[in-house]
């Protein structure tokens, strides 16, 4: 078996043997750079001037009132620039490839978050970008398509299969199958073949550091439990990364349940999947009894994803952290709350994390501290959500 | 031995190369992949390569990619495939591969998946999602059963080709250009360059595939090397005439054939 790049049993490198080159050359010039001083240092300049990082960590003090449990703090990935923690890897992934000599960038995206990020720094880098999005996630998220090509993206519907997510993946990669000797994959995130799952991971766990650095200054303490919603898994992954070998840190994943766990309508890869081995890894799906990959459903596109990422899957099989299942009733619950609570609209994939954080937090003692990773903001999910609640606003 | 090497051993004493055709197994339906395999064979092909449908399937084009969902609607499965296989080989001694993605041989539980292909006359296995690098997650199984597990080079393999031409049994799969299956107008590979590196290194015949769709075509190829596959073409004439295809395939496998005869 080859052993690298493996979480446990998961991870690995299933993908055709036309990538493996570029996969490996890709490996080799990740392991050059991760530690080189001056790309580190480019990375960090990055993150502070054009990112607008460190993120803030802000005390929810309503909030923390009024669950009665554990004080709640909220690390603010939504407050980056293009409003996401996606920009965090896509800046260092782009900065990689401009140092392989890439000149062609593809990207898949769910929400539009991943690819809003990589076409914006596209622009700034001056590549050429495109973006794969499933045809049914361009009409659930049409202003992020106008966004990107605002910034200069090629934006292309996918129609295959479920015309989400996974049907984004599938398209990007038979396109880095055919373009591999000119074309960079930016992967959004940690999934994917070795050294994706690690490569994003290290991108995004400048979170999970500035979350131990801010709540040592403000409680002098670590977190009690981190809360993040996971898809992939990335923004997860980044704020889960730093405290993975602090027993006394619960780690909480919200998983997308749909319409619940119960029902064929759901994400939630953990509650309700098996081991397989798509998209490039061995993890967990969602699958029948043949392989065929399940069609998935949230209301969230980020999180309509019928997998998660390899170092997820092991976390969850050591029971080193704790995934829960939260439905779309919850998670839209969650959205109305904290922008009523606290004046912050979080992404619909933020709310998952919001929504398993509240019940969490009300079952905390009052000395206990409660860190939520809201990963992105809710401007993008205004429309759908009003539509899910049955307010008639113009989608204009 | 195993019925693919015994295949290119009698081909080479003949002087002859391969033909080999793909077909999804399953599209439109179970009867006419049966009939389809035995017309092929009848009309020239040397192997044929089953497609099992899968749901996501990354390394095919638009046509192979229509034809699995097709098939799928169908309710094809592996088991529906094996009963198909069956009967397959009570009319054939020919070799027989199958052409999946992994997940569905590690979904069916990877011994047991061999032992039933052992025991329903499969010759081979080629596997688009896993690469060389990743054989072991099913090479002990397959040579227990003696079944061959096909390796994929490409043009970016580069070095990579030296290693995994020389450790391949059966025949190995050389795809044209870098992408997708589906038929290609023209190729951009320096095939001198290519098929070169891979004769000075691999261990068994090599033939080549990936957007061979004319009997011009294949005739070119089939100079470069041991055989020639087609796929795609084979499934568009699927596509267009369903159940009344065996008929046209077997036309057309006839054409695709003749570059046996010139040597």
């Amino acid at each position: 078996m080859n052993k690298k790049g493996r979480f446990g049993e998961f991870g690995g490198q299933y993908v055709p043997e036309t990538v493996m080159n570029a996969v490996a050359e890709l490996e080799e010039a990740y392991n050059k750079y991760k530690d080189d001083a001056d790309f580190q240092r480019e990375l960090e300049e990055l993150y502070r001037d054009y990112a607008n990082r460190p993120s803030m960590l802000y005390y929810a003090e309503k909030m923390t009132k009024d669950l009665g449990g554990a004080k709640v703090y909220i690390k603010r990935e939504d407050l980056n620039h293009t409003g996401s923690h996606k920009i965090n890897n896509v800046l260092g992934q782009i900065l990689l490839a401009k140092k392989m000599g890439k000149k062609r960038i593809i990207a898949e995206t769910g929400a539009g978050q991943h690819g809003v990020a990589t076409a914006t720094v596209c622009a700034l880098f001056g590549l050429e970008c495109c973006v794969y999005m499933g045809e049914e996630d361009t009409k659930r998220q049409s202003l992020n398509v106008y966004r990107m090509e605002l910034l200069g993206a090629k934006v292309v519907p996918v129609k295959s299969g479920t015309a989400t997510l996974k049907d984004a993946i599938n398209e990007a990669m038979r396109d880095w199958c055919t373009n591999i000797e000119t074309t960079f994959y930016c992967i959004g995130s940690v999934m994917g073949p070795y050294p994706y799952p690690e490569m994003v991971r290290d991108f995004q766990k400048i979170i999970g550091k500035e979350i131990r650095r801010q709540l040592m200054e403000k409680e002098g303490k670590l977190p009690d439990c981190v809360v993040a919603c996971v898809g992939g898994g990335s923004n997860a992954m980044g704020a889960f990364y730093d405290f993975v070998n602090e027993p006394t840190v619960k780690l909480v994943g919200a998983e997308a349940a749909g319409r619940g766990i119960n029902t064929a309508d759901t994400a939630a890869t953990l509650s309700c999947g098996s081991v397989g081995i798509f998209h490039g890894m061995k993890s967990m799906f969602l699958q029948d009894e043949y392989g065929q990959i399940a069609p998935v459903y949230s209301i969230s596109a980020g999180l309509d994803y019928p997998g998660i990422g390899p170092e997820h899957a092991n976390l969850w099989k050591t029971g080193r952290a704790e995934y829960v299942p939260v439905t779309d009733e919850e998670a839209v619950c969650a959205f109305e709350y904290l922008s009523r609570i606290e004046g912050i609209i979080p992404a619909i994939e933020s709310a998952h994390a919001v929504a398993a954080a509240i019940k969490l937090a009300a079952k905390m003692d009052k000395e206990q501290v409660l860190v939520i990773n809201l990963s992105g903001r809710g401007d993008k999910d205004v429309y759908s959500i009003a539509r899910y609640r049955g307010h008639n606003v113009e989608n204009s | 031995m195993n019925r693919i090497e015994k295949c290119f051993e009698e081909l080479k004493a003949q002087n002859r190369k391969a033909l080999i055709t793909f077909i999804t197994a399953g599209d439109p339906d179970m009867d006419t992949t049966e009939k389809t395999v035995l017309e092929m064979f009848d009309n020239g092909a040397d192997i044929v390569e089953l497609g099992v449908p899968f749901s996501d399937p990354i390394a095919e084009g638009v046509t192979i990619q229509k034809s699995s969902l097709r098939s799928l609607k169908n309710g094809t499965t592996l088991d529906k495939i094996f009963a198909a296989v069956d009967k397959i080989r009570s009319k054939t001694n020919k070799p027989l591969i199958l052409m999946m993605y992994i997940n569905t041989i590690f979904a069916y539980g990877t011994e047991k998946f061999f032992g039933v292909c052992k025991e329903k006359g499969i010759d081979g296995v080629i596997v688009p999602d896993m690469p060389y690098e990743e054989r072991d997650e099913i090479l002990p199984y397959a040579e227990k059963y003696g079944i061959i597990n096909i390796n994929l080079v490409s043009p970016a393999s580069k070095e990579l080709i030296k290693t995994i031409a020389a450790d391949s049994k059966g025949f190995l799969y050389c795809v044209s250009s870098n992408g997708v299956t589906g038929v290609r107008s023209e190729f951009s590979t320096n095939f001198d360059e290519f098929f070169g590196m891979i004769k000075v290194h691999a261990s068994c015949p090599f033939c080549v595939g990936f957007g061979i769709s004319s009997p011009e075509q294949a005739k070119r190829m089939s100079e470069y090397c041991d055989g020639v596959i087609v796929g795609s073409a084979v499934v568009r004439i699927m596509e267009e005439h369903g159940s009344a295809a065996p008929a046209e395939v077997g036309k057309f496998t006839k054409s695709l054939s003749a570059f046996k005869d010139t040597m």
